[in-house]
């Protein structure tokens, strides 16, 4: 039973590229797009509203309840879209990580990830897009394809592949012996209970979960551990910035965000990739526009994974500090006491908002003092939080991501299906299922598999 | 002396073989109006089973009540024939129950040569086919060893196991159909001029053994079940045999293995003998012992092959060693000391066509006009045979009648999945049908084959209106139930009497009778008791059945045919014929090497070949659309 990529799944894609802007749209096409959109959105009925309209809202995970980002939802029903089919696009604003999580959600509730050229061949096919221009639709999908192949190849870590591949073993000794319940029903082979089949998706269920888990750093890997530099006006944020960016020159994009408040660059620092988050103050203010500025400041640092605390050592500390200090308590920390070259007016010692764990630096941004440090300790952060994973098997893509959580959806269908009573061998379609998705994380997915495995594992004659 | 050739009748459809898919293809394709002729090697060997004396089980089963559904006769003769009658998979849900008959071999083959003799429009007539008559790749007709010239709109060949025919029993080899019948070697040699591609394929069959001298205390008795079944829409219930005879079931054990591993150099499958593929799942014994070395013991089957014969049949004991290692693997089994044998085991080669030569339609794509059906198609088994013949039959007869051909999708029928499968993909070893092959198989039941295509057997003038009328009535009735159901409401005070006895919780409100039903300790018959008003409701145990069926499993149901509702839309994408693969942009060569082999009639179809992968199949759907195709020249 191999899976079906059919024609007429819905597809989900990010549509915007990487690390162009905090915007980014999530698009579904296909008659089940608002459907799925809906299982993972909190807001408006979308299955409701009128067609061409933009709907606000969050994204929350079905699993847990948990909010995931604040979206605007447009619903666009065929066929005036751009596939000729129901469309659904999400505008994200919570960066990379939270746009991803976005279509993890989508493809485990049921979304299919777009093939390379999907969208386009989907218009194409619908008419949408102009007879002549099918060559180049061809030459699209080919080539979309060969580079996301090579991508693809390269994300396929080899743990991550024989994990998979033993998660997949695990549910092909069920499934053989329970099709050789069924098939050869006379045969004094075990059979296979409910219960045994039970046991069997919650161990591969527990294991997704852990893979799961990992989620978070895979993103982190691709796309950078976001690092928030905050630091009252002159308090050299933007020379040690510089510092830390003129020795690698490893700009990769240097773009604005929605606000002029917010400037997000993507460097790479001793092979670590990071997202530098340069933020406004986080003050107190009656100003109309400066608090907008304010809230999105505090939301970046909440969804940063690490915080630089820029502090003026020549100078007492100011409200202004203070208020940093305490917005960033929660967080992974490092504060520096930039301006070393000066006389010091204030030390680690004589900062009560300082916390135990914070990582303490002494720079100067201009003798150069301390940068090293900053790098070794970023680098240091960073490989910590890898090295937590067992196996260092880390879930890099949404979707692969995405996959695990459909695989997982299909467990509790298996889960649910036993505990309502049902025969195994209904049991079994959601456990074949569940199969067939981790199949497709590892493009392994052979059409007679189960029947080789049948007869390898049972003696089966006449 | 060479045959001087005369040319005989001419008929619409000529089927060449009377064996499961022969007797299916020809009954058909004269039913649907065809002057057909059947031709096969011996009459006395019409619809005979050279095997297993056996009919259904697991996936099998649902394909003869298929064959029913479509107006064939399988279902109808196992039901005038069996000696004894077993629903499988109880225990299980409701898409993998399964029933089996044991035939009465004899009486099999006696009652199916009698429907053939008496069916108006056909023709059965004994004689060996050499070679067929071919005129610009379009067959026109065959011509047999006495130089017989029939000719024909269209022909479907079921050589079966006879094509080259190889009998092997240890160091003993000689050319043979099976059961030493006479082989069909001619054939085979036109087959290939013509251009086809063949294969050898090996099978096996067991031993048998006289009744009288088995021990039956040694060994542990199946009997065959007390409620009635059949597989026929139009087998009432009370026709049901109540004096069924037995199986018995003894084991190998640690002296059968060791003669069996002491004689492996002489065993034909592991000196080099055999050269075709044998199935997997139906190995020969020496085979298991092989493969399962540590498994202490093998079950193995005693089966009686019929009412008025002492010949039992030693199931699961297929081998093809020497006649004397043979003797005393036998007796070395309890319960079979001292049998005496009837006829050796032995292994048989033949010839297949690979059957990716094969259109959905079963027509060849090699020879126009030209269809084969059953084990020359690389399957194995009677019911995967009738279920080919019957398709074969079918669309010879569409043929001659210049009409569209009769196609069953993967989500309609088991026959579906085994030809898609077959043509689609291929087989390297002889094809048995497994309900895992089927993703839809809680669609595809035993107990839902007429309603899935008794309407298209009608259509086809193959299911007659007095049984339709019958089969309209079951519908309705079904429907209706379904309906009442949906709208009574069951009170508290009636359902308290049942979860009383059955220790459950009392209900607090009223809930639709249909909901109720979905828990699972709650059965239809139970529902009914709770409503309390017998005079209503359906009284046909089939009827009841559907019902249950349909509520208990709804979610599921309903799943699957979302899926299947996708691949109907994929399915009707239509790829041109005689698209030139090598002229479509972007396609990559492993495609287009696999799509040109083996020239998938859909996109949907195109999808399941391996080796073409979802890049591929966008790009064939985006050439397809712009409407310029390439085509090779005809």
């Amino acid at each position: 039973m191999a899976s079906a990529v059919t024609e007429y799944d819905t597809i989900a894609a990010i549509s915007t590229p990487p690390g162009e802007g905090a915007i980014s749209i999530v698009r579904l096409s296909g008659d089940q797009a608002v459907d799925i959109a809906q299982k993972v959105f909190k807001g408006k009925d979308l299955t409701k509203v009128q067609s061409h309209t933009i709907n606000y809202g969050h994204i929350i995970d079905p699993t847990d309840g948990s909010l995931v980002d604040e979206v605007m939802v447009s619903i666009m029903l065929a066929p005036k879209t751009f596939t000729r089919e129901d469309v659904v696009e999400i505008n994200t604003h919570g960066g990379i990580v939270a746009t991803n999580k976005v279509l993890q959600l989508l493809i485990g509730s049921g979304a299919r990830m777009a093939e390379p050229g999907e969208f386009t061949k989907r218009a194409f096919l619908n008419g949408r897009i102009d007879l002549t221009q099918a060559e180049s639709v061809m030459d699209l999908i080919r080539a979309k394809t060969d580079k996301a192949m090579q991508v693809a190849v390269n994300q396929l870590d080899g743990n991550l592949n024989h994990l998979i591949a033993n998660l997949r073993q695990e549910i092909l000794d069920a499934l053989a012996q329970v099709e050789v319940n069924i098939d050869y029903p006379e045969y004094d082979t075990e059979q296979m209970t409910t219960k045994m089949l039970l046991e069997k998706a919650h161990l591969v269920s527990k294991n997704i979960d852990s893979l799961l888990k990992t989620a978070d750093s895979g993103e982190i890997l691709q796309h950078g551990l976001a690092t928030a530099i905050v630091g009252k006006p002159n308090v050299g944020k933007s020379s040690l910035l510089n510092r830390l960016l003129d020795e690698d020159k490893a700009i990769v994009t240097d773009v604005a965000g929605t606000t002029r408040d917010i400037v997000e660059q993507y460097v790479n620092i001793d092979g670590v990739p990071l997202k530098l988050i340069d933020t406004a103050g986080v003050r107190d203010t009656t100003d109309k526009v400066e608090k907008i500025g304010v809230e999105r400041s505090k939301k970046a640092l909440k969804d940063a994974d690490l915080v630089i605390v820029v502090l003026d050592a020549s100078r007492k500390l100011e409200n202004d500090d203070i208020q940093l200090l305490e917005a960033t308590k929660d967080k992974h920390r490092i504060v520096i006491f930039n301006k070393n070259d000066l006389i010091t007016v204030i030390t680690p010692e004589t900062v009560e908002q300082v916390k135990k764990d914070d990582i303490i630096l002494k720079t100067s941004a201009i003798t150069n003092d301390g940068i090293e440090t900053i790098k070794k300790t970023i680098s240091n952060i960073f490989n910590a939080g890898i090295e937590d994973n067992s196996n260092n098997v880390i879930i890099t893509s949404a979707r692969q991501a995405g996959l695990l959580r459909q695989a997982k959806e299909n467990l509790n269908d298996v889960i649910s299906g036993i505990e309502a009573g049902m025969p195994i061998d209904l049991v079994q379609i959601d456990m074949t299922a569940c199969w067939d998705t981790l199949g497709e994380i590892t493009g392994e997915s052979y059409p007679d598999e189960l029947i080789t495995q049948l007869f390898s594992q049972f003696c089966l004659g006449k | 002396m060479q045959v001087k050739e005369f040319d005989s009748e001419n008929y619409d459809v000529i089927v060449v073989g009377a064996g499961h898919a022969g007797s299916e293809a020809a009954l058909s394709a004269a039913r649907m109006g065809q002057k057909t002729l059947l031709v096969t090697i011996n009459l006395d060997m019409v619809a005979f089973m050279p095997c297993n004396p056996s009919l259904g089980g697991p996936a099998k089963g649902i394909v003869v009540r298929e064959i029913d559904a479509l107006g064939g006769e399988m279902g109808h003769n196992i039901d005038k024939t069996y000696i004894q009658m077993r629903m499988l998979n109880t225990g299980k849900g409701p898409a993998v129950r399964a029933l089996r008959a044991q035939a009465d071999k004899n009486m099999y083959h006696r009652m199916m040569k009698e429907v053939l003799e008496e069916e108006p429009n056909l023709t059965l007539r004994q004689g060996i086919v050499d070679k067929l008559i071919v005129e610009d790749g379009i067959c026109k007709g065959v011509v047999t060893a006495t130089g017989a010239r029939y000719h024909a709109k269209a022909v479907v060949l079921t050589a079966g196991t006879s094509s080259r025919g190889k009998i092997i029993i240890g160091e003993l080899t000689y050319s043979s159909g099976p059961n030493n019948s006479i082989p069909s070697i001619k054939l085979s040699e036109n087959l290939e001029e013509n251009g086809f591609k063949l294969t050898r394929f090996k099978t096996g069959t067991p031993p048998r053994v006289n009744k009288e001298t088995i021990d039956f205390t040694k060994t542990e008795e199946q009997p065959g079940d007390k409620e009635p079944n059949h597989f026929s829409f139009d087998t009432p219930d009370s026709q049901y045999l109540k004096d069924q005879l037995s199986c018995w079931m003894t084991y190998t054990n640690a002296t059968t293995h060791q003669i069996i591993r002491e004689n492996l150099d002489r065993a034909p499958m592991f000196s080099g003998v055999i050269k075709g593929v044998g199935p997997r799942y139906c190995p020969s014994i020496e085979d298991k012992i092989v493969r399962f070395a540590d498994k202490p013991r093998h079950q193995i089957f005693l089966e009686p092959e019929g009412k008025d014969t002492e010949e039992y049949y030693v199931g699961d004991f297929s081998t093809s060693m020497p006649e004397e290692v043979q003797l005393k693997m036998v007796h070395s089994v309890a319960g079979l000391e001292n049998a005496k044998l009837m006829r050796p085991g032995y292994a048989i080669e033949y010839d297949v066509i690979e059957p990716w030569q094969l259109k959905l339609n079963m027509e060849t794509k090699v020879v126009k006009n030209l269809f084969t059906a059953g084990q020359m198609n690389g399957t194995s088994g009677y019911e995967e045979a009738a279920g080919q013949g019957i398709m074969a039959g079918i669309n010879a007869a569409l043929r001659a009648e210049g009409k569209d051909p009769f196609i069953l999708r993967r989500d309609e029928a088991y026959i579906g999945v085994m030809i898609d499968d077959l043509v689609t993909k291929g087989t390297n070893e002889p094809y048995r049908l497994l309900t895992s092959r089927a993703e839809y198989r809680l669609i595809l039941r035993h107990d839902n084959a007429d309603l899935r295509l008794t309407d298209k057997g009608h259509e086809l003038g193959l299911i007659s209106e007095d049984r339709y009328a019958k089969f309209n009535k079951k519908r309705e009735e079904i429907e209706s139930e379904l309906n009442r159901l949906n709208r009574k409401m069951i009170t508290p005070k009636m359902a308290e009497p049942f979860m009383q006895k059955n220790n459950l919780k009392s209900l607090k409100d009223g809930i639709l009778a249909d909901h109720l039903l979905r828990r699972p300790e709650v059965h239809y018959e139970d529902i009914i008791d709770m409503i309390g008003d017998p005079d209503e409701g359906p009284v046909d145990r089939r009827v009841k059945e559907q019902v249950e069926i349909s509520i208990k499993y709804a979610g599921y149901i309903k799943k699957e045919q979302m899926k299947i509702e996708r691949l109907k839309k994929m399915e009707s994408k239509k790829i041109p014929d005689r698209i030139d693969y090598t002229k479509v942009p972007s396609l990559a060569t492993e495609a287009v090497q696999k799509l040109s082999k083996i020239n998938p009639e859909t996109i949907a179809q195109a999808s399941r070949i391996s080796g073409v992968n979802p890049a591929d199949i966008g790009i064939l759907s985006v050439y397809i659309e712009q409407g310029r195709i390439a085509k090779v020249p005809e």
